[in-house]
């Protein structure tokens, strides 16, 4: 398989403040790779850069294409679908209507319907609470939803950013298993910012450490977690 | 000194010079049609400290002005008092309605204030035609231009010309001294942010009321001066047009800006005239025209546009020279907005 | 009794028309945060428009259609090329924007058609309608009918459609929304073209009854802003309800309390807006905005 993702010399900019500063990595389709660092570090701005929602400087190519040009409107058609941090739920529609709009950009939309089936079956909560408003769901509810969401669009590359924050260690271990079970059966491709170390070494086959806006360790996550040295002094456990 | 600040000073004594030199080479309209803009100038101010640097939005200053110009009146025109005294008077007691207006205003944020300013310069004409007593309803109130004192050769005009210049330059002075100090730090901080500034222990209701005293104070004393200098007061000519008029001329001059109060009082007062040499059949067209294409280029106001200017163009080149690559200072930054 | 009847008619009559106009103006607000001073005037030049299209020969309802049409296409083309150039600047450069739009179409419209009052054509029948004792304008009901049917339109169109769905989305969460691949920019420029299009019923059932003249919508768009602010001016259904009350009200006062002449009657409005900001500025329906620090 190919890369599905390819970024080159990134960097990104909010204003006048430059906050990546020429990040190189590639990710293999189908494979789940997780981004880690501290605060501040830039994993969010990364992911933000490849949704174009960050001016950025520097290559960055999915499934060959390049998109660092391209509106996020365009770059999501194109099969990324991006769950940002704190979630980004539409609080006031229901669940359901939310699940309806991330297929809007759907390019396969026969399959619609049966996508809508399967992420039921994934979120049995979802479907108990299909007429809510999405605000009234709770944290981790919310993470399922912001995750059905994305899937509803039909994507080949899922970028969700911190899905752990702020829930519990069941419900991020429900999730995680979640996200493991779709890439094994649908091959989507993942990649992960996380700040939970340990919870995402388990899940992803490749590793990334950024600090301050650089790429200072890579490797699969394999080999991350038993070297003792690197696991300490950058991870912290 | 920093560069700006020299600049500044440089720049003001030289628009001082000149606008006391105005009355030596001008005469009757043209000047009078300065005075104008001195006084706009004053209620510009006004309303900028409470819009731009503590940003609640007033669409309702006209009524400040319409009270600050009825004191006057009716103090030169029933009680015989001097045109000097109304003066004061008439913005210290605009003050006092300002600060007891912005006490229940505290509540209302951005659209709300608005909504509740621009009703309030709605009334404002109904208000004063059935006040008749007092106001000499729909007929206004017919004033005297008062005369050049200690017998000085000069026409009523110039006479009016060089006070209200007088009293806008000590305004203006005053009001930068007041930005620059505590109070108008904690004013922005309110502006930006007030919960925040509340916590580094701003008393953020005392300062807003404040400032919508003092902000009525201006544009009363502004509208004292228009009733000595038009020596007419009807309430017709305070009515919501001069309300919105005085918000266009803030936010053409530039908000949070002292210098684009002046820039925003002589776009008010001549391109309308100017929209009317260049179209009479659909003047206001032109007018808004010209409001659309300013937002375009400058959508920080002139004075924004300069400041930008200023700052890219001279100040970094200046601290290049000065030694080696510099960004411009942080001051130069926070006023790049 | 009856007569308490009839005026309640009327005000709802009349408050169809402020509320058309408020909920054209809640829904540029709730998408943007910006209030469109122009859209009273936009309204009146669309119903000149009509009036252009009656005159040429055209029946009045293929005028009103092709006016609503037109109406539309006008809100996007003024989006996309008028506001979207300072769509991310300070709202109040926005705001003077609109205002600039304000007087251009207010000029225009006086000098392609003259500030001479123009009639301007009812659909309905001047015969008022019959029920017992009571008695109805025909034009008032004729009125109440459109404005309900545009707004169950519009109801249906923003619930059942994807593309309504889409409009709710970016308005709510425009940043979510561009993540989901939703054309924010277009659904701000459809936005404007469908609160256009509520502006130009306003106007086309207000003609009638004030003659049309290009200074027609000043006062009403001044009852449309107390009909927003009562209703709350974050939410569509308070625009309308609000719309319906303060007609009623306005109809009612202007009754039965007898100072209040025609003179007076922008007072009420200006009152009516007052007391909601002191009691509940963010209106009936309008939820208080909480803001993370």
């Amino acid at each position: 398989m190919g890369a599905i993702l390819e970024v080159e010399k990134l960097e990104a900019f909010y204003g006048r403040t430059q906050a990546l500063h020429g990040v190189n990595f590639a990710m293999e389709e189908g494979g789940i790779t997780t981004v880690l660092g501290a605060n501040g570090a830039g994993k969010t701005t990364m992911l933000r850069a490849i949704s174009a929602m960050v001016k950025t400087r520097g290559a960055i190519r999915f499934g060959g294409k390049p998109i660092d040009a391209k509106a996020t409107e365009q770059i999501v058609a194109m099969g990324i679908a991006h769950v940002p941090e704190g979630r980004g739920t539409f609080v006031d529609l229901t669940v359901e209507e939310n699940l309806r709009i991330g297929m809007f950009a759907r390019r396969d939309k026969r399959h619609a319907a049966r996508d809508m089936d399967r992420v039921y079956e994934l979120f049995p909560i979802l479907r108990q609470r299909r007429r809510q408003h999405a605000g009234t769901l709770s944290g981790g509810e919310q993470q399922m939803l912001a995750v059905a969401r994305a899937l509803m669009l039909g994507p080949r590359l899922l970028l969700l950013d911190e899905p752990s924050l702020g829930l519990a260690p069941l419900v991020v271990r429900e999730i995680f298993r979640i996200l493991r079970a779709i890439n094994k059966e649908s091959g989507v491709s993942i990649l992960l910012v996380e700040q939970n170390a340990s919870l995402a070494l388990d899940l992803a086959d490749h590793v990334f450490l950024l600090e301050t806006g650089r790429v200072v360790l890579s490797g699969t996550s394999d080999v991350l977690k038993k070297d003792d040295a690197i696991r300490r002094s950058y991870l912290g456990y | 000194m920093s560069l700006t600040r020299r600049a500044s000073l440089v720049l003001a004594i030289a628009v001082i010079a000149l606008g006391f030199s105005l009355p030596f080479y001008m005469s009757g309209f043209r000047l009078f049609q300065y005075t104008q803009v001195c006084i706009y100038a004053i209620a510009l101010m006004g309303l900028n400290l409470l819009t731009g640097y503590n940003g609640q939005f007033s669409l309702g200053h006209g009524a400040f002005y319409a009270v600050g110009a009825y004191i006057s009146a009716i103090m030169m025109d029933r009680w015989n008092i001097n045109y000097a005294w109304t003066i004061p008077v008439a913005g210290l007691l605009c003050l006092i309605v300002g600060f007891v207006f912005g006490r229940p205003a505290l509540r209302l944020e951005g659209l709300y204030l608005a909504l509740a300013t621009f009703s309030l310069a709605l009334a404002v004409p109904q208000i004063l035609k059935y006040f008749e007593h007092w106001t000499g309803g729909s007929q206004g109130i017919v004033l005297t231009k008062p005369k050049a004192p200690w017998g000085l050769k000069i026409t009523e005009d110039q006479w009016l010309y060089l006070v209200t210049f007088a009293i806008t330059v000590v305004m203006f002075i005053l009001a930068a001294n007041l930005v620059r100090s505590r109070v108008g730090r904690a004013m922005v901080a309110i502006r930006d942010n007030h919960i925040a500034a509340e916590t580094m222990g701003v008393d953020s209701a005392l300062y807003k009321s404040l400032t919508f005293g003092v902000s009525a104070g201006y544009t009363g004393v502004a509208g004292a001066l228009s009733a000595i200098a038009v020596a007419y007061v009807a309430p017709d000519s305070f009515n919501v047009f001069l309300s919105v008029t005085f918000l266009i001329g803030i936010v053409i001059g530039g908000l949070g800006s002292i210098w684009g109060n002046v820039l925003g009082a002589l776009f008010i007062q001549f391109v309308p005239n100017w929209a009317q040499d260049i179209s009479k059949a659909a003047p206001w067209a032109i007018f808004g025209v010209f409001l659309i294409s300013f937002m375009y280029a400058m959508p920080y106001g002139i004075a924004g546009a300069l400041k930008k200017l200023w700052i890219s163009r001279v100040v970094s080149r200046v601290s290049q020279k000065q030694g080696g690559e510099r960004a411009p200072s942080k001051q130069a930054q926070s006023q790049i907005r | 009794m009856d007569i308490f009847v009839q005026q309640v008619m009327s005000g709802l009559a009349t408050g169809g028309i402020y509320a058309s106009l408020a909920l054209a103006l809640v829904m540029i607000y709730q998408a943007t945060d910006v209030v469109n001073f122009a859209q009273g005037e936009m309204a009146m030049f669309a119903t000149y428009i009509a009036w252009s299209m009656m005159h040429a020969g055209l029946p009045y309802w293929g005028a009103f259609l092709a006016t609503l049409v037109i109406a539309f296409v006008g809100g996007v083309v003024i989006q996309r090329v008028i506001i979207r150039p300072v769509e991310n600047k300070p709202i109040l450069t926005i705001v003077i924007v609109t205002l600039g739009l304000l007087v251009i179409c207010n000029s225009i419209a006086g000098w392609v058609w003259t500030y001479l009052q123009k009639p301007f054509p009812s659909p309905f029948p001047r015969e008022p309608i019959r029920v017992g004792n009571v008695v109805f304008g025909a034009h008032d009901l004729g009125e109440i009918g459109v404005t309900l049917v545009m707004l169950a339109l519009l109801f249906a169109f923003f619930r059942f459609t994807p593309l309504g769905l889409a409009m709710r989305a970016a308005a709510q969460n425009p940043v979510s929304s561009r993540l989901a691949g939703i054309r924010v920019s277009w659904m701000l420029a459809l936005g404007w073209g469908l609160a256009a299009v509520f502006g130009a019923v306003a106007g086309l059932m207000v003609a009638p009854i004030l003659t049309l003249d290009p200074n027609m919508m000043g006062g009403i768009q001044i009852y449309a802003f107390a009909a927003a602010t009562l209703g709350g001016f974050t939410s569509p259904v308070g625009a309308v309800v609000g719309g319906f009350m303060v007609g009623i009200v306005e109809n009612l006062v202007g009754t039965y309390v007898s100072f209040i002449g025609t003179e007076l009657k922008l007072t009420v409005a200006l009152a009516m807006i007052i007391i909601v900001l002191l009691v509940k500025p963010s209106g009936l329906f309008g939820r208080t905005h909480t803001r993370r620090v």
